[in-house]
């Protein structure tokens, strides 16, 4: 479904992204793992657009992301990102159902603002949140209204940016399933960049290891743990010694 | 190498030493003026966003009619103090409602509104969207298919148009107010020949100007705000260096687009 071939992006001096290939089927759940720094983000966007690689080629169902009309394309992502990336001037259901509230997608006030209330509902926030603001929300609970906005649209493909960064465990625990569930249940297909271990095994089909700018392994989440490769070694095991170096 | 071709590299050097910020000032402009263009282009082509309009509405024009008054009444009485103290030199004390009323409405009715609109809504917009640059609010924005143009910079752009001519033309009423109470009050002027001759003495080209001169402010200090919001840099330190840069180049650019269109206007 999502293709990358090749692809290279720089920031001034440095080389961020040095020739991605990494192909993801329909329906599956991606974990791109890697060190801080490594460019994980900056591979989300640019599939996304945000970020416009300097080389290669990333296709959606052999479209290249570049070309295709914009409107259409995002109309098939959701994504939660790593800070919430909530609109602090609007409510929270507003938020949730931005989407819903304009362009082709929208629906009657009372009916976007009823799915809100049914999305936060399924990320573990009562009603009684729906008319707060972000900024009176906990940072946890940013995080479960960006994954409920993320959701809300029910789009085909989910990318989640550190989905339980700055979470207590049962909290990440909640969203990890949350995900999966998602995943299962939506049929959607979802990429998910995350330092968490836990959370690997939680939501993956698939990993995938990023360092130094390329993908250094992939393959099924069974065989992470058994896998040889060094460096998916040292950083599933938090080593501070290894191929990787802890000064980077 | 000899004397010759050292004065040579010297004078190369000191050419590329002032070269750069030229060229860096150029491609600022430049880069502006595409911003300008791109929002203008996006004006009249829909999907129009009427709540963040009327929310741009109240913050630039509702909200700022308390720092306008304040600034034009108290200007338009110091105005009033020293024609009058000026006006004694050349026993002409008798042309005060005239200056005062030229003077606000040509001239400082509509740069002090300009300038507070800068200060107060300029700093405001581009702290606003630099932070959500840096939050990432930007790159949701456009992930929920929404381009951050159309929902952040054309409402604001639009609201600054229309209701900095409002403004002005509220400021140059509330200066000449100003100016009415001190020279009614205070340096002896009759109430109706003051009212009188400030409306005898103003002429429709004063008041276009001070109209046109106001739409063309609210334009600059909005999209300078949203220019420099959108092109902030990383953090606490990019927000407020995007706020500073903002509000430096919007009062800048209104004291310049001042100076041309007072030329344009107003040579005989």
């Amino acid at each position: 479904m999502i293709n990358l071939a090749g692809v290279t992006k720089s920031f001034g001096p440095k080389q961020v992204l040095r020739g991605i290939d990494l192909s993801l089927d329909r329906g599956q759940s991606l974990v791109v793992i890697g060190g801080s720094g490594t460019g994980k983000s900056v591979l989300l966007k640019c599939i996304l657009g945000l970020v416009r690689p300097d080389a290669g080629l990333i296709t959606l169902e052999g479209q290249n992301v570049l070309t295709a009309e914009r409107e259409a394309f995002l109309a098939r992502f959701g994504m939660l990102f790593q800070g919430g990336a909530l609109f602090d001037s609007l409510k929270v259901w507003e938020n949730v159902a931005f989407r819903l509230l304009r362009g082709p997608l929208k629906r009657p006030k009372a009916e976007a603002r009823e799915i809100a209330i049914e999305k936060l509902r399924r990320v573990g926030l009562g009603p009684e949140t729906a008319d707060l603001f972000p900024a009176e929300l906990s940072g946890g609970m940013q995080k479960r209204v960006g994954l409920a906005r993320a959701i809300a649209a029910e789009p085909e493909i989910i990318f989640f940016d550190e989905p339980t960064t700055g979470l207590d465990p049962i909290m990440a625990g909640v969203i990890n399933a949350l995900i999966r569930e998602i995943v299962t249940e939506m049929g959607a297909t979802a990429i998910t960049i995350t330092h968490d271990m836990t959370s690997v095994r939680a939501i993956a089909d698939r990993v995938a290891m990023l360092h130094d700018g390329v993908i250094r392994w992939t393959g099924p989440v069974a065989e992470m743990d058994s896998t040889p490769d060094p460096y998916v070694q040292q950083f599933i095991h938090g080593r501070a010694t290894g191929p990787i170096a802890a000064v980077r | 190498m000899t004397g010759k071709n050292q004065s040579g590299l010297a004078v190369s050097a000191a050419l590329a030493a002032l070269g750069r910020p030229v060229l860096a000032t150029l491609a600022a402009f430049g880069r502006v003026a595409i911003y300008a263009a791109q929002t203008i282009g996006h004006l009249a082509r829909p999907p129009f966003y009427t709540r963040e309009f009327l929310s741009a509405l109240l913050h630039v024009g509702w909200l700022s009619l308390p720092v306008v008054g304040l600034t034009a009444i108290f200007t338009g009485g110091a105005l009033a103090l020293q024609i009058y103290a000026g006006g004694q030199r050349f026993n002409a004390e008798a042309v005060v409602p005239q200056i005062v009323a030229i003077g606000m409405v040509r001239e400082l009715g509509p740069v002090l509104v300009g300038l507070m609109i800068a200060a107060r809504v300029t700093s405001s917009i581009a702290a606003e969207i630099a932070t959500m640059k840096v939050t990432e609010q930007i790159d949701a924005l456009v992930t929920l298919s929404t381009n951050p143009m159309k929902y952040l910079t054309v409402p604001r752009v639009l609201a600054g148009t229309l209701t900095v001519p409002l403004l002005v033309a509220v400021g140059d009423i509330i200066g000449i107010m100003g100016g009415f109470l001190v020279a009614t009050g205070q340096l002896g002027f009759n109430k109706a020949t003051y009212i009188q001759t400030t409306l005898d003495f103003l002429e429709t080209p004063d008041v276009v100007s001070s109209l046109v001169k106001g739409a063309v402010f609210g334009f600059i200090a909005t999209l300078i705000g949203c220019y420099h919001g959108m092109a902030s840099g990383r953090g606490a330190m990019g927000v407020g260096s995007a706020t500073k840069t903002a509000v430096a180049a919007a009062s800048i650019l209104i004291l310049a687009a001042n100076f041309l269109l007072t030329s344009v206007m107003f040579t005989p």
